[in-house]
């Protein structure tokens, strides 16, 4: 019993010093927490910072800037945090921070103690004068378990995650026996958040039964679904609880070796991944001997070379191997035979990072979470064409409808809804009708999606199903390995049948064939890429069947997207005479100047861009689009002079 | 899996493969001498060099004791490996769904048609390159461009000119067309 109580009393030493540590640094210094998350950077964060930077030495103040991951605002960005605590009020968050808001916020707030109340967002903490952030619906309705500390706590400094309680549950964990970890998994009801829901702990199970001299853990941060980005922003904004994660599962099923396999295309994420490695090994969390137990773990980082398939877990093991990611037949599972021929266990980034919450709070608190079948919460990814796109986490079981409308705002730009694509290129294409089913693992599948990567890509009234449908299958052909006949070749030919749709060429009897070769292709592939494949095609057939007859019987596409049956054309009635405005958009100048002094499009040169009409000033709105492309009123261009 | 169109080697001027050639062992001394390094190596090699020569190849074929050919087969399986050299500039458009929906194929044509190379080129003096990337997870901000590992939200064409602008003033410095103070 000595070794035990020693890991606790180590841990609990080291958390009180650091939370002094951290109290001593602070001392009523203003902090500013900036998100410096891929998105926030790509919003212009490190512009942002900079002003921060230089407002503070020019008006010679003292403030600590810190960095901090993505609050899943991604709408927002940058956002700022400014916490000045001898002003008696919570931390307060900006919005939108751009350099030059920065400037002011920075000499309002510091420098003449005015909170310049038109940035708030919100205050972080309940109070009375200002309106805290949990009264937005976004704030309100999410429930958060693995993004809690997303966006509050630096990525960066080890010592902020313990501070909050971090390494905790394997300190924990380490006092316990593998076998009553694995228990508590199982009991939480734990799934596996990479897609296809296997049960965590049974896993778990099967993997500490192996009898081998090695066992390997394997992290899936492959994340290949292009609309998806909840592990890059999870790992960019939280790495140590992922980390914990990896480390309770590699003590419970027995394993010395956790390889983290992270996309290529993530560089910073790489980054921040690596230097919470480092800290971790540096405070003990990892490595030799942890926390002076007997367990060590060496945790290593294994970078994807931007191949879809290799997210399929025996893909991702041949890959490590050196070799080209094609799946492998299953039996024997990875479990059993997985790297190198050692049992290996592999489990995705949110399904490690829910671990050390639910050895905390224990299997019961989680199970009261979520549906029966599908406990906990759910991370998506909400894009596209809502009004406020970002990261999302919620109870499973929550609507359609309350994701897009109430979290997420609604449709942007006064639209209407017309579908919400969900999982990828595995998933499927929701119409308005599903917008109240509860979703969890299980009636997703039944309707033909899949809860697969989390990525919920929203479409206006201006998007085309047909082309939707093509893009993800232009994705998956080029994605297919090759190894099955039916994925590669049927992939191509339900790709050619769509472009031919979308181009007008397309016959009545080609969605039967869609139909029937979907089929085939879900019979005769071996891995969950081909077999998922089809998926696009057939809910979008099944749910928007009128777009597809439309393309083909109408030659219309009634979504006024697919090029090949649309033209535009400018409103002469609309058209202000001498405005100049679209013609210089053109990049192939096809417009030209009509015996009336308005605008006109010459048809044989447009190529369709759209450019002219993001260029004709709102108050006119003269450019319009036709399908079929006949019915655009033909203008003829005067002689060159 | 597609490969792209371009012949191995295609534009690589002599001196750089000689140049690579030279720094190559002390690259590849780095890892150990296990199939499982094969993909650090070449990512490694790409990293420093931009590209995979076809003498790079050979070189670590050489140094795992595998053929040429396996290693080309497994290179040419993953979407990172380019096999010839990018531009000065390195443009990579987002076509993932996100960005697909909110019209990331006007934003590559708008490239396309201002530089007159297509996607997966690179212009003839090598200033330019345009690749297609599926995602970099910035779908929020879509559409998406990564232009010289900077990430740029919400593109518009309006930005590509921008863009091009700064670009062409940067190269006139360099090139000693206009002075700057501190020249
Ligand atoms: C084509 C294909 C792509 C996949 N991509 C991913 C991925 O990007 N990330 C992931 O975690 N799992 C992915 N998976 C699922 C993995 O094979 C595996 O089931 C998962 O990593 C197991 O972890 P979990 O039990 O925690 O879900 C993919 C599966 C297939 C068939
Ligand atoms: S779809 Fe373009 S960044 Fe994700």
């Amino acid at each position: 019993m000595g070794e035990r109580s020693e890991i606790g009393d180590r841990y609990e030493t080291l958390r009180r010093r650091i939370k002094e540590e951290l109290e001593n640094e602070q001392n009523g210094v203003p902090t500013i927490r900036i998100t410096m998350s891929t998105c926030a950077r790509a919003a212009g964060a490190e512009e942002t910072r900079k002003a921060i930077e230089d407002a503070i030495a020019a008006f010679g103040l003292s403030a600590k800037i810190i960095p901090v991951g993505c609050l899943g605002h991604c709408y927002a960005e940058p956002l700022i945090i400014l916490d000045y605590p001898t002003t008696g009020l919570p931390p307060i968050c900006y919005h939108s921070v751009n350099a030059g808001k920065a400037r002011l916020i920075i000499q309002s707030y510091l420098q003449e103690s005015d909170p310049a109340f038109e940035y708030i967002m919100g205050a972080m903490e309940e109070n009375d004068l200002i309106p805290p952030v949990t009264t937005f619906p976004r704030f309100g309705l999410e429930e958060r378990i693995v993004m809690t500390h997303c966006g509050r706590i630096n990525p960066w400094d080890i010592r902020e995650y313990i501070a909050n309680d971090g390494y905790s549950a394997l300190a924990a964990a380490l006092t316990d026996l593998p076998e009553r970890i694995i228990d508590e998994v199982e009991k939480s009801g734990l799934r596996g958040r990479g897609g296809a829901g296997f049960p965590t702990g049974r896993k778990w199970r099967l993997g500490r039964a192996q009898e081998s001299n090695r066992k390997v853990v394997i992290c899936n941060a492959d994340e290949g679904d292009p609309g998806a980005y909840m592990d890059r922003t999870i790992i960019e904004s939280n790495p140590h609880q992922l980390l914990e994660g990896i480390a309770i599962c590699a003590y419970a099923v027995g394993a010395d070796t956790a390889i983290i396999y992270i996309r290529a295309e993530y560089p910073l994420a790489v980054k921040t991944i690596e230097q919470a490695i480092r800290e971790a090994k540096a405070y003990g969390f990892l490595g030799e001997r942890i926390l002076g137990s007997d367990f060590s773990l060496d945790v290593k980082i294994f970078q994807g070379s931007g191949a879809f398939v290799c997210g399929e877990e025996t893909a991702l093991i041949q890959s490590i191997e050196g070799r080209r990611g094609m799946p492998q037949h299953r039996p024997p599972y990875p479990v059993e035979r997985g790297l190198w021929g050692y049992p290996t266990i592999v489990n995705n980034v949110k399904t490690f990072s829910y671990v050390p919450s639910i050895i905390n709070k224990g299997a019961e608190w989680f199970q009261s979470i979520g549906t029966e079948r599908s406990p906990g919460t759910a991370i998506f990814s909400i894009v596209g064409n809502v009004k406020h796109p970002g990261l999302v986490e919620v109870a499973m079981g929550t609507t359609l409808r309350t994701l897009i409308f109430d979290i997420c705002g609604g449709i942007a730009n006064k639209k209407t809804f017309k579908a919400v694509q969900i999982g990828g290129p595995s998933g499927g294409c929701l119409s308005e009708v599903f917008l109240d089913t509860p979703i969890d693992f299980d009636s997703l599948t039944q309707v033909g999606a899949m809860m697969g990567s989390g990525g919920m890509v929203v479409m206006d009234e201006d998007s085309c199903m047909v082309d939707v449908a093509r893009y993800f299958l232009d994705f998956t052909q080029k994605e297919s390995c090759g190894k099955c006949t039916f994925c590669r070749i049927g992939t191509k030919h339900l790709l050619d049948i769509l472009d031919r749709i979308t181009r007008g060429k397309g016959q009545e009897e080609d969605l039967k064939i869609l139909e029937d070769l979907s089929r085939d292709i879900k019979q005769g592939s071996l891995c969950g890429l081909g077999k998922t494949a089809p998926n696009p095609v057939i809910t979008s057939i099944r749910y928007f069947f009128d777009e597809y007859v439309a393309h083909v019987r109408d030659k219309r596409c009634p979504a006024l997207k697919c090029r090949s049956l649309i033209a535009y054309y400018i409103d002469l009635e609309r058209c202000a005479r001498g405005c100049e405005a679209c013609v210089g958009s053109c990049p192939v100048e096809a417009i030209f100047t009509t015996k009336g002094r308005k605008k006109a499009i010459d048809q044989s040169l447009c190529v369709k861009c759209g450019e002219c009409m993001v260029a004709c000033p709102k108050e006119y709105d003269a450019v319009l689009r036709v399908s079929p492309p006949e019915l655009a009123p033909i203008i003829e261009r005067p002689p060159m002079r | 899996m597609e490969v792209s169109g371009q012949h191995i080697g295609h534009g690589i001027r002599e001196e750089e493969e000689q140049a690579i050639s030279e720094k190559l062992p002390e690259i590849l001394g780095e890892f150990s001498r296990e199939r499982s390094s094969l993909l650090p190596i070449l990512q490694r090699i790409q990293e420093a060099f931009k590209f995979l020569s076809p003498g790079a190849i050979k070189a670590v074929a050489e140094y795992l004791g595998l053929s040429g050919s396996e290693v080309y087969g497994v290179a040419t399986f993953y979407n990172q490996f380019r096999f010839h050299p990018p531009g000065r500039h390195e443009i990579k458009i987002c076509m993932g769904t996100a960005c697909h929906v909110k019209g990331g194929d006007v934003i590559l044509e708008n490239f396309e048609r201002r530089l007159g190379i297509k996607e997966g080129e690179t212009t003839p003096d090598r200033e330019y390159s345009i690749e297609r990337v599926a995602c970099v997870g910035c779908c929020a901000l879509a559409p998406v461009a990564v232009v010289d590992d900077k990430v740029i939200g919400y593109m518009q064409p309006s930005k590509v000119e921008g863009l091009f602008l700064q670009f062409e003033i940067q190269r006139k410095i360099r090139e000693g067309q206009i002075k700057t103070e501190a020249s």
